[in-house]
Parts: C-alpha cells; structure tokens; sequence
C-alpha cells in the first residue's frame, strides 16, 4: 500500500457515564490508502459510527479519544484544536449521514446550503458559488437543476435529498469521504443508485471512502478492503475478496453466512447466536468468546490481537495457535 | 398565500363573534342595564317606556347585531361608573397599556432569546447555571411581589425611581406617550421590568430548549460535518431552526402581557386599562368589563395572525407549492 492517507492507530474512544467509563473503541488500527475504499462492518452497536466521528473530530460529547492517534495526509489530526481541525472538515474530510431526511436544513434552499459550504472552502463570491453548486447538483444526477436549486429540502424526495448531500459532502473535493449507512434510511430500489453515485464520483475524483455499511453486497461490489468491527474493536480486516471468501475469523464467517441480495436487511442475515455485548458487560478475553462455536481456554483470559491471519489479519487466538504450533 | 390568509382571517372573525356573544351576554344580563340608568324613584311605566327605547325588548339576536354593530364602531355603551362613553374612557387609558406592555415584551425578548441561547450554547458553563437558577425564581415569583420588591428597592430605600404613576405624558393627537420625557421613561422601568420578568424567563428557557433540541439534530451535525464556522451553525442553523416554535409561544406570550399587565398596573398604580379594568369590576361596571374583554380578545387574534403570518414566512415547509416538481422523482 502507498503513504496511507489515513492512518488509525490504537484509537481508543471513551464515554463517561454516570455509571462509570466505558469503553467504545479499543485499540482500533486501520488505514485508508488514497482513492482507496474501505468498507466497515459489523453489528448494530460495534462502533462503526463512532470511529467515523473520532476520525472528523465530531465525537458527541461526553465521548471522546482517550488514546491512540490520528494520522492525515502524514500530520495528526486527532489533536487539533477546533478552528484548525474545523478547516479539514468538509475541505479535507467529507463525511455523508444516514438519514438524507434529515441531514439538510429545512429552513434553507438546497442552493443556499450548497453555496454556503462552497464559499467557506473555496473563497468563491456569490455568483461563483452559485455556478460551482449547480455543476454538482448536474454531477449528483438531479435533473433541472436550474430550477431545483432554488427549492426547499422537503421539495426533494429521499434518493434527491441524499443525491443533494452528496453534493454538499464532495463541494470541495475532499480527499476522504466518511459514508455512514448512506443508504440505509432509503428505499431498496433507490440504494443501488445512490451506492452506484457515490461509486462513480469517488473514482473520478479519486477520493478515498470510509464506507460504513450493513449491506456485505454492497461492500463486495464497491469497496477495496473492508474492516469487521465487534465490540468496539476490529476483529479482521483486509482485502474485500479474501474477507469475503476466505473469513479467518469466526465472528467474519458467521456474517459471510449468507451474502445478501443487495439490499436485503441485515438483521436478517445474522447467522451467530446471541447479541453483541453491551458497552458495560463487554467480556474478559476474546469478546466474541460466548457467542464462538471454536472457543477455548485461552480465548475466556486472554485478549487476542490483530495479527497477520492468511491473506488478512484477524483477532482471533485459532491463528495464533496456528502460527506458533 | 391568499387562501391561507383569507382562512385564518375567516377563523379570526369567528373567534371574535364569540367573545362578542360573550361581552353581549354579560352586558345585557348581568345587572339590568335600566337599573343601572335610572334613579331609585323612577316608575315602573318610565321604566318600561326607556326599557322600550334602549331596544330591549326586542328579539335578542337584533339585540345582539345592534351590540356588535356599535361595538365595531367603538361604541360600548356608557361607564356607569363615570358616565362616560366606555369608548371614550378606554381611548385614554389605551395608549399606557399599550406602551408598558409592547415595553416589556421587547425588553423580555431582548433579554430572553440571547440568555437562551447563551445557556443553550453553554450548558454547562457556569454563568448558564447562575442565568438558570435566577430563571427559576423569575418563572416561580409572582407578579405582584416582584413588583413590590422592586419598588421596596428602588423607590422606598434607594429613592432612584418612582413607584407609582405614568411620570409626565406628551399627547400626539389622541395619543399620549410617556416616552418622550425624562419622568415618564423613568416610571416606566419598574413595571415594565415586572411584567417582562416572567416572560423573559419564559422566553429564556424555551429558547435554550429548542437551541438544545436543535444542536442534536442531524441537519447541525451535518452543517457541522461540512466545516461550516461556528457561528454559521450557531445562529445561521441552528438558531433560525429554534425560532419557528418559539415564534408562537412568544406571539402568545405578547398577548398575556396585555392581559397580565392588570396585575402590575394595580401595583405601580399605572393609568392604563388593566387598572381600569379593576375598578370596573368593583363597580360592577358592566360596559367597560364588556368593552375591555373585546379589546383584550381582539389584540389576541391580531397577534396570532400576525404569528401565523411570520410562522408562514420564516418556514418553508408550510408554503404549499403550486406547479409540479414537488415531491417529484
Ligand atoms: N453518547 C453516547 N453515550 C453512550 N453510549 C454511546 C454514545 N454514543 C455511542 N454509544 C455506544 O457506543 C457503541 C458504538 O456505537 P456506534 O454508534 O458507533 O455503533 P454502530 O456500529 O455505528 O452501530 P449502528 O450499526 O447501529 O449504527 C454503542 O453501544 C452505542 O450505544
Ligand atoms: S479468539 Fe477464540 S473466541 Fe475469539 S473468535 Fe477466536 S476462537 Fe473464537
Ligand atoms: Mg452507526
């Protein structure tokens, strides 16, 4: 891989609560080469969302990074202070929520929220901005722009809205987009083309993704590597074809159970018995133990590592044992 | 926009005619308006005759289209405390009313809406917990004593202003203003601090929970997400969001005002209506307690439709669009 273009070392994220700190993220390591995509999986609860907000510096308070680093484009980010860290936000790093119903301001045209974003980062006037928002809006695929750009967000239905905040994530070119569930909130006929959107724009502006997804189809047709997250830690990760096909680690291989048709739900596809484990009752050892068919003696004391596992790395004590017996 | 506007004024119309009924109603039933007229010795043939004259043994719906009728010209009929037209006596007491409470009620939104979103912006901050706890006794105190802890301080220890009275008025036609000289600016601190303290607080604390309510939502996290500064997100976003339902609450606070301002007129012996008001109930003064019910009705329809009006403006969502597009694809 080339000089990565983030670089995710040992990041742990914690949550004071009333109740005691918890910890959301541990020891999660993981880089993003440039124009690289790197699909994130794992239960509902795993942390995915969480490691895409440490990574913009929009962790909600009370959480927030207690260890680990944060590397850019070869500088730390994770340290920054907010002015400076706000200037990468959007120029740098794009980011793309969930909920397209949600993510625009009612109170403005869809123009208005453009050109703002635009002026912050490209210094444009008025009129610049307004000739750059409609050349993305034509980008994004919204047809008439000339005349939608003037509308309001509940003008627009769910595939326009999230077509429009893809528009605002890419106005200024970032060099990293954070796409969390993109196209979850949506209707299954449109998430293709959005996936499909999203795809083709990134390539063509050679954009790096953090692509955060239920959906193993879509990580399989879009993303170069993908991560599985369980428990607030990265369990494997590597090449999508090798995690896809060859699962080294058990809790990879209970999700691989079943590809899905794209789109399908995920909680359906669920082949592992039992829940993830809460924040607060996160098990001894290997996290995944209760719930691991392979399970053994080591696995309930000891914490196993990311450790080169096959074509990947994997956390799991059964390559360990591979590799030293 | 012309439908919306013809429908709400439709609505307005209605709620005034049932006031009017109400008004009417008491007018003409409570207390016998002849008794009140005419002298102890006057016979019951003069009675009857005068009773014949005010109209009063017609039916009572022609009773009550003359009342409306008269009533939409200013005409309420004689104070049968003063014996005076009612018209007369509400034009004069009117305009102090009218300044004290439009005083308060900028002075509550001045101080309101950015103690609320100070506090909203800085939960945690000590200065927003000192503004929170002092909101408490403003929502907890009444009226009343505030008032008089006002004047305990300011008039009767410190002797810094006057506790009682509208200070010297200039009149502009049939209008007086205490606003244009020193005493009267003076006089006015005190009650207009007392009727603004409780919506002032009021208006803090709504806005810090909308502010609060609005910071969490996706569309800030977004805007956020999008490196826009601060203060875009703030007060472009953020703000302009917390303002559409506090918009409401606060034109309906502007009413209250009004109609609250009774009991800080009667503290500060204020010459405006709500002082009028409550010597007319212990007259049993029936025209002018009519009179001032439609009066107080009307300042809230026309600020609700002024309300509805802005709401219509400041939101998108409530303007329907015509022509196709919407909702499209
Ligand atoms: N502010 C917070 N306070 C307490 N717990 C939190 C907070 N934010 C996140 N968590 C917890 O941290 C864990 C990880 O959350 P995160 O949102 O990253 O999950 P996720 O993998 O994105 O899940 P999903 O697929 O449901 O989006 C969850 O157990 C969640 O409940
Ligand atoms: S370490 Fe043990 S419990 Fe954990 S996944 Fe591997 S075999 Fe299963
Ligand atoms: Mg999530």
């Amino acid at each position: 891989m080339s000089q990565p273009l983030l670089e995710v070392e040992h990041l742990r994220v914690e949550i004071p609560t009333r109740r005691g700190v918890l910890t959301a993220l541990d020891d999660v390591s993981f880089a993003i080469a440039p124009g690289e995509v790197l699909g994130v999986v794992g239960e509902s609860g795993a942390g995915k969302s969480l490691t895409g907000a440490a990574v913009i510096g929009l962790l909600e308070p009370p959480a927030r990074v207690a260890g680990g680093r944060i590397g850019f484009a070869g500088r730390r980010i994770d340290d920054l202070a907010d002015p400076a860290m706000r200037r990468l936000r959007g120029k740098e790093i794009g980011a793309i929520f969930q909920d397209p119903l949600t993510s625009l301001d009612p109170l403005y045209t869809i123009g208005s929220q453009l050109a703002e974003t635009i002026r912050v980062h490209l210094g444009l006037g008025r009129a610049g901005a307004r000739r750059r928002a409609l050349e993305l809006l034509n980008e994004v695929g919204i047809p008439a722009p000339e005349r939608r750009i003037d509308q309001y967000p509940h003008q627009f239905s769910g595939g326009m809205r999230q077509r429009v905040v893809i528009a605002l994530a890419l106005a200024a070119n970032p060099r990293l987009v954070i796409a969390d569930e993109p196209t979850t909130a949506l209707d299954v006929s449109i998430q293709a083309q959005i996936i499909a959107l999203l795809r083709r724009l990134t390539r063509e502006h050679g954009t790096a993704v953090m692509l955060v997804t239920h959906d193993m189809g879509v990580i399989a047709e879009t993303a170069d590597r993908v991560a599985v997250m369980y428990a607030g830690r990265i369990v494997e990760i590597g090449a999508v074809r090798d995690v896809v096909l060859r699962p080294q680690h058990p809790y990879t291989a209970g999700l691989m159970g079943a590809i899905p048709v794209l789109g399908a739900r995920r909680e359906r596809l669920l082949q592992i018995d039992g829940a993830m484990p809460r924040l607060g009752a996160i098990p001894g050892g290997c996290a995944f133990h209760p719930r691991c068919a392979h399970a053994f003696d080591r696995c309930r004391s000891e914490r196993p590592e990311l450790l080169p596992a096959g074509p990947s790395a994997a956390a799991c004590w059964l390559h360990a044992e591979a590799d030293h017996g | 926009m012309i439908a919306f506007i013809l429908r709400r004024l439709v609505q307005s119309v209605a709620v005034m005619l049932t006031v009017g009924c109400i008004a009417f109603l008491l007018f003409r039933y409570v207390g016998d308006p002849v008794n009140n007229m005419v002298g102890q010795d006057t016979s019951l043939a003069d009675r009857a005759l005068l009773r014949q004259q005010l109209g009063l043994t017609d039916p009572a719906a022609l009773q009550f289209a003359r009342f409306l009728g008269r009533a939409a010209k200013g005409d309420f009929g004689v104070s049968y405390q003063y014996a005076r037209p009612v018209g007369e006596i509400i034009a004069e007491r009117l305009p102090a009313t009218l300044e004290l409470s439009i005083v308060a009620a900028l002075l509550a939104l001045a101080v309101g809406v950015p103690m609320g979103v100070y506090t909203g912006l800085h939960r945690t901050g000590l200065l927003s917990r000192l503004v929170m706890a002092f909101s408490l006794i403003g929502v907890s105190l009444p009226t009343f004593l505030i008032g008089i802890l006002l004047i305990v301080v300011f008039s009767v220890e410190l002797g810094w202003l006057p506790s009682f009275g509208r200070g010297a008025v200039v009149a502009l036609g049939w209008w007086t203003t205490g606003l244009l000289t020193a005493s009267g600016l003076k006089s006015l601190i005190l009650p207009a601090i007392t009727l603004a303290l409780f919506q002032m607080t009021l208006i803090m604390r709504l806005v810090r929970a909308e502010m609060l309510e609005v910071l969490r939502t996706d569309y800030i996290k977004f805007a956020r997400a999008r490196g826009l500064p601060n203060r875009l997100v703030n007060f472009g976003h953020a703000l302009k969001n917390a303002l559409v339902p506090v918009i409401t609450i606060t034109g309906l606070q502007l009413g209250a005002i009004i109609a609250f301002a009774i009991i800080t007129e009667t503290v500060f012996q204020w010459p405006g209506m709500g002082f009028l008001i409550v010597q007319a109930i212990g007259f049993a003064d029936i025209p002018v307690m009519a009179a001032y019910l439609m009066l107080v009705a009307f300042f809230f329809v026309a600020i609700n439709l002024i309300v509805d009006l802005l709401y219509y403006a400041v939101d998108p969502r409530l303007r329907i669009e015509r022509g196709g597009g919407a909702y499209g694809l």
